[in-house]
């Protein structure tokens, strides 16, 4: 074997292949964050979903009133007292939708981070092994893509509501209902982008070092799919809560538990629209189109944020640098006109 | 140093490899029964036009691509199908440094992960390990200060393509491929590159198997030359006979798109 520090012919020897040009002291360095380029939609969709945050984890330990406390008859007018008036069991609604959207959000948290799991999981093992494990795998996922996914759920919520074990009967039972009914399409994109990652030289060098196959998963495919996958993760976020809520309003959400579905549920079970009793169904509604609507506009500001064709602004400083580059063009013009002047 | 003395025995060779790809309503044949053998511490190029196979061949030869039919020997030992701490261990012995010295990197680590990953099997740590870092980038004309703590990006072209060379080089191999290498190097980027293989070669006694698609590069430090065209060897030879005595016509005309090359036969020649 060579001995390659013994035959070793030092830098200083030999001298540089190509000449050390010094270099200028560069622009002082910007913080990490501020290279994310955040941009005003990033803000807003932020915003909004912390808005949101705030109403359902910080906004009970705040208001006087519980969410299974009668404080009122059925369906009482928004008054001072209760700002968003009363439901059918003469419960508070604001205390009821900061109770509904906590357990709506905890559920989209768990049921959206199951399903990317789940998917990028198989999405990245078959993009990049490939061969027999691969079409597999997507075979699998094409069969569950085949299966109406709202069968499923619907007959699995069914089934969970006659469970004995109460751990299942909860928010936790359906978000693991919808998590796992909800990745195939996370992983057959994944899979598309793996595939290609998995065919870049990179991947050759770190074979080459000796990585393993499971090194190189997560050294070296996943962090090129980090972008993709937290853009998913988000867009599972927002289906999981709609999925939620669909099953929910259809009566088929967890017993016993708040959530903007279940309200949705009762409104519509105690004649709520017929009544006029807007305040009962209207809130639920509009905090569930906000928080979908937050984290679909975090979804494509992410997509600014990770792609640098599409952020906002580039054309303008584009075309402000132009506009600097044709003022100085200008006052150069000038000045040498200046100069054959003075010199004529 | 290591010894360079030729035995006869190839240590790295190709014997009747295929490589065929799928196609619509078909296959497409990249490589067709190709034999090519790799003495210890000589340059072999393989010169050939985009599409002629020449690549193909050396992933095969790599064993990052399987072969469809023939053997690939290492040593004297059939490695066509070896897999998992055989296959690591024949990546220790055959390296190789890539035509796109951006995409050779992980754009997420510094240089010193990527230079320090390939000794993980080794458990060198340390000042051992720094040492050799310092030694290898040393090779190729870089400091550790100039490098070790940056990302891919930091780096001109030619420094990403000379830190792949000590990447190689750490993990101590005895052939080094290295495909379209200076490619996508400006010239005087390239010939720095060349000479660099040219001095692991001579200091080392490295087996070096050079593909490109420039013949002028081929001769300015190979042994022998390969030239391959539509996936068959069409002309092999030691450097002198393919240049001086061309048989093929491809050959013929791969010579005379050299622009300069009248001058360098001189030289050479004289």
């Amino acid at each position: 074997m060579t001995n390659i520090s013994s035959s070793a012919v030092s830098a200083e020897q030999e001298g540089p292949l190509v000449p050390e040009t010094p270099q200028a002291p560069g622009p002082k360095a910007r913080p990490a964050w501020r290279s994310l380029n955040f941009g005003p939609r990033m803000w807003v969709s932020l915003g909004m979903i912390l808005a949101i945050a705030v109403l359902a984890f910080i906004g009970p330990l705040l208001y006087p009133y519980a969410p299974d406390q009668k404080v009122g008859g059925l369906y009482d007018a928004p008054s001072p007292e209760h700002i968003l008036g009363t439901d059918n069991f003469g419960y508070d609604v604001l205390a009821v939708l900061m109770a509904s959207t906590r357990n709506s959000l905890i559920n989209g948290l768990l049921a959206g981070t199951l399903a990317t799991l789940i998917g990028v999981l198989i999405g990245v093992v078959a993009g990049y092994i490939g061969g027999w494990l691969e079409e597999a795998l997507m075979g699998i996922t094409n069969i569950v893509l085949a299966i109406p996914a709202i069968v499923i759920l619907i007959l699995i919520s069914m089934s969970l509501q006659s469970t004995d074990i109460p751990f299942l009967k909860g928010i936790v039972g359906l978000a693991l209902v919808i998590g796992i009914t909800s990745w195939p399409w996370t992983a057959r994109a994944v899979r598309a982008q793996a595939s290609s990652v998995a065919t870049r030289e990179h991947i050759d060098v770190a074979k080459l070092s000796g990585a393993r196959t499971g090194g190189i998963l997560v050294f070296d495919v996943l962090p090129y799919l980090a972008s993709y996958i937290v853009m998913a993760w988000v867009l599972q976020l927002a289906s999981a809560i709609l999925a939620e809520s669909t099953l929910s309003m259809l009566g088929l959400g967890p017993s016993g538990t708040n959530s903007l579905g279940m309200q949705l549920h009762w409104a519509l079970a105690f004649q709520a629209v017929a009544v006029g009793a807007y305040w009962a169904f209207l809130p639920p509604t509009i905090v569930l189109t906000l928080i979908s609507f937050a984290l679909l506009y975090l979804q494509s500001s992410l997509d600014e944020v990770f792609n640098p064709r599409l952020r906002r602004g580039k054309k303008k400083n584009l075309a402000r640098a132009a506009a600097r580059r044709a003022e100085a063009a200008r006052k150069l013009a000038e000045q040498i006109e200046g100069r054959q002047e003075v010199t004529a | 140093m290591r010894d360079s003395t030729d035995s006869g025995v190839p240590v790295l060779a190709a014997s009747h490899v295929t490589k065929q790809f799928r196609v619509a309503g078909g296959h497409l044949t990249a490589v067709d029964d190709v034999s090519v053998e790799f003495h210890a511490g000589k340059v072999l190029a393989v010169v050939g036009e985009s599409g002629s196979g020449k690549s193909t061949l050396a992933r095969m030869l790599l064993r990052l691509m399987p072969v469809t039919s023939g053997t690939i020997t290492y040593q004297g030992k059939d490695v066509t199908h070896i897999r998992g701490g055989e296959l690591r261990s024949y990546w220790r012995d055959v390296q190789a440094v890539f035509q796109d010295p951006f995409a050779s990197f992980n754009q997420f680590f510094t240089i010193g992960h990527t230079l320090r990953r390939g000794m993980r099997a080794e458990k060198l740590e340390g000042d051992t390990l720094d040492a050799l870092i310092e030694t290898c980038l040393g090779y190729v004309g870089l400091k550790p200060g100039d490098a070790v703590h940056k990302y891919p990006h930091q780096l001109s072209g030619g420094q990403r393509q000379r830190v792949m060379i000590a990447r190689a080089l750490m993990m101590n191999p005895k052939v080094l491929l290295a495909d379209e290498a200076t490619s996508m190097l400006d010239a005087s980027l390239r010939v720095s590159a060349l000479n660099v293989m040219q001095d692991l070669r001579d200091n080392l006694g490295l087996t070096v198997l050079f593909i490109t698609h420039d013949i002028g590069q081929a001769c300015y430090f190979a042994d022998e030359v390969v030239v391959m065209e539509h996936g068959l060897i069409v002309e092999r030879g030691t450097t002198d006979e393919v240049i001086f005595t061309p048989k093929h016509d491809y050959t013929k005309r791969l010579l005379s798109d050299v622009p300069d090359l009248k001058g360098s036969l001189k030289v050479r020649k004289d």
